[in-house]
Formats: structure tokens, sequence, C-alpha cells
């Protein structure tokens, strides 16, 4: 069963705010992954989101494109983002792992054998981003038949009545993007996102996660306030881009930030 | 193929009713967009659909497609290149004289029209010819639009005629460096402006494919192409055509053309870009060796390697170079209505010079796969065989590629 509810049942009871961490699996090749997922976890992530990469990744900013594009020229395909869950999985079995990614290579993997080499690998719940309610069958429910959860998106541009529809179908959490742009794009406005989430509480008893926008450990640290959790990606990406030719030094840049996003959360709580 | 009817089909036979209200024609089609841009298509849908019903609409779209893009275009009898070929008689459906020298134009108008309604403010879009960009430059300068065009920055080497017009018309060209600097990447990059500027802009689609209801809404801007060579046809030889040919990249020309003619006894060919040859990879022939998938918010044929990654294309003619499809054209495929084949860059630049000194009229190199497929096609039928090729373009902002291609510098 996905680790997604009892985590945040946990937090929950302490307090806390979530602290999703993004990462493009296989960025910038296959070997750095699996160490950067225990570094993440490490230092202060509380579920782990592993993007799978597209050729096509329309919702991404050029941070998130670039990790693909690097991911991709070293051979990285859905099969072996699985692997890399797999072999996370043999040390760390607490940490929930989302995968990210778009329709089009789950359905070349075939969906009904993705839904059951996801759950067999330890994946908790699967945002394909650009399958909205409407076509999520049969997706949606061979994840939820394997006990794996689809964690869908609501948008600024939600209207009441797609709130109602997504938060019946949606299960582990759902993820509110803060701002209209795509990943990694301008900072989000703090207040405005406030007021949404209690549209957003009103409609579903779900975990409201934020993301897109969410820069550094000030902004994070604001929506830790009232969400439940929140998503850091492009920020994390560019660092691991940065530092792609320096696995070493990746780590510890990275685990630096992730640390400092997690103090700053906690900060915010206390 | 398509088998002869007895009869004409009723009105749940008949094909052109399709999509469904969620955008699908079969299994093809619907919306796969990231939640943010659900709502923006929504509103368009609706928008669109009261423009339909809207006789103020519909009036000043006809007024505007007569006095602004020319239209009805001439239906020509190609009577030296039907003799030279010895077999059926050739008529050329001349959207190459429509205002700005192509059938885009029909789409661009209707959404710009519509986008007037919306109250939007910003027209984007995508190219790859450049032809769709500079129709939407045109409409954007003719109603007072902000205009902006992504074109993979390869087309824009290819291309550099249509992007001074485009910029002459005042439009902004932003280059596209990612991927395979083509036109799938030119939509990527529109789609991500437009989820950034959902509340001002309009995102201009050029061809038949993308989320419900853009497949549909373009189709309906293109099908006055078949509806007045229906007509014409049937006042030049008293009878429908036995043939119809147009080439698909997108598919907008083709369904445009064909729309008209879906329930009748007609058959119909669609000519994707055979590049250097299908053995070589090196094409753009979607629907003729791909597979479905999802790409650009619908279910279509997809150029795609096993794991799903979207393949680079793969055409002489920029127009053409792209991995997808309209869904449309996929269901079509489907249930054998139409026939798809491929034609490759040497046998469509072979085409490009014969219409050109047979007949005077140089096509764009688009247009020159569904000729060279008429050339193929015409010497086996009898003379009474009437086939209509859709000349979607004209050739003139190809002479560079074609000068080039011959080692002659311009």
């Amino acid at each position: 069963m996905s680790r997604l509810a009892p985590v945040f049942k946990e937090l929950k009871r302490a307090g806390r705010s979530a602290l999703v961490t993004y990462i493009t699996a296989g960025d910038p090749d296959g070997s750095v992954s699996v160490p950067l997922m225990h570094a993440l976890a490490k230092a202060g992530a509380d579920v782990l989101e592993l993007g799978v990469p597209f050729s096509d990744p329309t919702a991404d900013g050029p941070v998130i494109q670039q990790a693909c594009e690097r991911a991709l020229a070293a051979g990285t395909t859905l099969g072996k983002v699985l692997a890399m869950v797999k072999e996370f999985r043999r040390t760390d079995s607490h940490t929930p792992l989302v995968l990210m990614g778009y329709l089009n290579p789950m359905e070349a993997f075939g969906i009904e054998a993705f839904a059951g080499a996801a759950a067999d690998a330890g994946v908790d719940g699967v945002i394909t981003v650009d399958m909205p309610p409407e076509e999520a069958e049969p997706l949606a429910g061979l994840l939820k038949a394997k006990g794996v959860d689809p964690v869908f998106l609501l948008a600024p541009t939600t209207s009441g009545a797609r709130l109602d529809r997504i938060c019946e179908i949606a299960s582990g959490f759902v993820y509110y993007v803060a701002l209209k742009g795509v990943t990694g794009a301008a900072s989000l406005d703090v207040q405005d996102v406030q007021q949404r989430l209690q549209v957003i509480r009103r409609a579903t008893h779900l975990p409201v996660g934020v993301g897109f926008g969410v820069h550094d450990a000030q902004s994070a640290a604001k929506l830790a306030q009232f969400a439940d959790a929140v998503v850091v990606g492009s920020a994390i990406v560019n660092r691991i881009g940065e530092h792609q030719s320096a696995p070493r030094e990746m780590l510890t840049q990275v685990s630096g930030f992730v640390h400092s996003l997690r103090q700053a959360m906690d900060a915010a709580r206390a | 193929m398509s088998q002869p009817l007895e009869k004409p089909r009723t009105f749940t036979e008949s094909l052109r009713h399709l999509p469904d209200a969620g955008g699908h024609f079969g299994p093809y089609g619907g919306r796969f967009v990231a939640e943010t841009l659900m709502g923006p298509v929504e509103e368009l849908q609706a928008a669109y659909e009261r423009c339909c019903r809207d006789m103020d609409f519909q009036g000043q779209l006809r007024r505007d497609l007569r006095d602004f893009v020319g239209r009805p275009s001439p239906l020509y009898f190609a009577e030296h290149l039907s003799t030279q070929l010895k077999g059926a008689r050739i008529y050329l459906k001349r959207e190459d004289l429509n205002h700005t020298g192509a059938h885009k134009i029909n789409n661009a108008l209707g959404q710009a029209l519509l986008a007037k309604r919306m109250g939007k403010t910003r027209l984007i879009a995508e190219t790859g010819a450049g032809q769709h960009g500079v129709a939407t430059a045109t409409v954007a300068a003719r109603f007072g639009f902000e205009c902006v065009v992504y074109m993979g920055s390869e087309d824009i080497q290819r291309q550099a005629v249509n992007v001074y017009r485009m910029r002459l018309l005042g439009a902004t060209v932003i280059p596209v460096t990612s991927g395979s600097r083509t036109l799938k990447d030119a939509l990527n990059e529109a789609m991500r402006d437009w989820v950034a500027h959902v509340d001002d802009t309009f995102y201009v689609i050029g061809t038949v494919a993308g989320p419900h209801p853009y497949p549909m809404m373009v189709r309906d801007f293109h099908a006055c192409i078949g509806e007045e060579a229906r007509g014409q046809m049937l006042a030049a030889e008293g009878r429908l055509p036995d043939s119809l040919i147009a080439c698909v990249g997108g598919g907008s020309n083709a369904i445009g053309l064909f729309h008209a003619f879906l329930d009748d006894d007609v058959k119909l060919y669609g000519v994707e870009a055979g590049g250097a040859g299908l053995h070589t990879g090196k094409h753009a022939a979607s629907l003729t060796v791909g597979r479905p998938g999802v790409l650009h918010g619908n279910r279509t044929y997809l150029l795609e390697d096993e794991a799903g990654q979207i393949r680079e294309t793969h055409s002489i003619s920029a127009g053409l170079d792209y991995p997808g499809v309209g869904p449309e054209h996929a269901w079509l495929k489907e249930i054998g209505r139409v026939n798809y084949d491929t034609v490759t860059d040497e046998e469509a630049l072979q085409a490009f010079h014969r219409l050109t000194r047979t007949e005077g009229i140089m096509p764009a190199l688009e247009s020159s796969h569904a000729l060279a497929y008429a050339m193929k096609l015409a010497p086996a039928m009898p003379q009474e065989h009437l086939i209509i090729v859709n000349l979607s373009g004209r050739g003139d902002k190809d002479i560079q590629t074609v000068a080039s291609r011959e080692g002659i510098t311009l």
C-alpha cells in the first residue's frame, strides 16, 4: 500500500509541513540518481518526486526541459527509472516516492504493465501531467488497484465543478500548481495561494501540496505555514545542472540546499 | 480502401458528425493537457460553440473570406499536365491564390475573429514552413492584436523570407532552440507561452491537432475548401470527382478538402512526407509507419521510439516536418476511409519542377507531395477519371530550398 497517507498523517500529528523534492531521474546520468535520492531523504525531504524524462515536456520550464534532455541523452527510460526506485527501496522502505511524468512513455511501456511494475518497485504515487480527469481511465483505476495513488494537479484556472471532480478521483494528496505557467516560472503570490487553499480544503480531506514557483527557503517557509506539503523542483534541478560534471559537489550542494529548506519550513511552523 | 456506397449514408452512419463531446474521433483526439490549460480550453470551446450559432460572427467570417482572403479559390483544370500524363483529368484547388499564399489564412482568420469575440488582445502561434505564422501575423495586423510566433531555429534558416514577412507585419518571431528545433518544438514553446498568459492570450493552432476543440474548429474553418470544390466540380463536369489528393503534415489542408466528401463515393488519398525514403528513418510519415500515442494535447499516430520518446523527423518541406498528425486522420486511417501513402523529397521536387514548367504554377513543396502522388496515379487511370489535387500553397517561399538543393546560390 501507498506510504503517502501514513506519512502525511504522521507529519500532521507532528505539526509539520512536508517537504517534497523533485529531481529528474537519470539526470545527468543513471549513476547519480539513487545516491541523490538518499541524500535528499537524509537532508530532510519527506516525499521524493522522481521525474520520468520526456522528449516534449510542455508543462516544464527550461530548467527541467534541459534535465530531460540530459537524462534522455544518457539513455534513461521508464524501465530504468523503475529500476532506480527498486534500488532505492533496498535501503529506504519508509520515504514515499511519487513519479511525475507525461502519459506517452507510460503508454509505450503498457499502462497495465506500468501499474504493476510501479507497485512492485515501491512507487507510492504517480502524477501524469498531461492526463486530466476526463482522460484518467483506465490508468488511474489500474494504479489504485495496485495500491498506487494517482495524484492530480489543481490550477488557479480550475473551476469549482472541476475541483470537485478531480478531488473525487485523486488519492494520496492533491498538488496545487500555484501559478499560471510552467515549472520554475516566476515567483508565486503567497496570499493568493492561501486563499485558494481554503477553497480546495472545502472540496477534499486529502493533504494539499503547493508547487511551481517555489525558488528558495523564504518562499518555502511562507507556504509551510498553511500548506500540507511544499514542492521544490527547478531550484534543485538547477543545482544538479550546475554541478553535472562533479557528482560529489552536486550531492553536497543539493543536500545543503534541501537542509536549508527543511530548517526554514520547520522554523516557520515552530 | 473505401468501398463504393450503394446508397447515401444516413445521419447516424455519416462520418461528418465527429468528434463527440469530449473531442474524440473513435479512440483518437480528446484533451491531454496540464490542468492549468483545461479551464482555458473549456472556455474556448464554449466561445466557439456560441460563434457557430451566431449569425453576426458567421456573416463577418464569410465577408472576410471573400474580401480579405479572396475566396472562393478557383478550381483549375490542369490541361497540359493531364494531357502529358495521358490519364485522369487533374484539377487543382487553388489555395495558393489565397491572400498570403496558402490555405492557412482560412483558419487564422476564423480564430482571430473568435479571439476578438473572447476579448483577447494577444495572438500566439507556432509555425513550420512559416505559412501559418504569416497568416497569423496578417490577421493580427488586420485586427490589431499583438502577435508572437514561435518557430524552430532550423526552420528559421530554411524559411528566411517568411520570417521577414512576419516581422514586416509587426509580429515578434521567437526562435526555438530546444529538441529538434522544428515545428514540434515550436508547438511545445507556444503551449508554454499560453499556459503563462492564459488571461489575455489566444493560441492560434495552425493545424487540426491539439486539445479539443482545436482539431474540430480548425477543420471547420478549412471545410470551405471542400465545399467550394464540390460545387465547382459539379459545375465544371456535372458530377463529383473520383479521387481527392492532399498532402498531410498535421493534415489541415487535407481535412479541409476531404470533409465535404467523406460520405460520398470518392476515393481519398493523404500523402505524407517520405523524406529520404522510409527505409532511411528520415521522414515524417506518422500515419504510414507510426503508432498511436499522446502528444500536444491529443491521442493520435506518432513517430516515437520504443520508450515513447518522440522522434526527430525529416522532410524537405518544413510544413510536413512533424511527428504527429491530426486525430481525425488517425480515425479515417483506422476505418479505412482514407488511403495514406508517402512521397519522397526527390519525387516532390520533380513534381515542383514539372507543374512549374507545364502549367506556369509554382507549388509549395508541401503541395508538391500531393502533386507527385497524382502524377503517379493519373497515368493508370482512364480519361473519365476526375482528380482534385489540393494545391495548398504557392512555392515562392521554397525557391531558396530548391536552389540550394541544386547547388545554386541566389
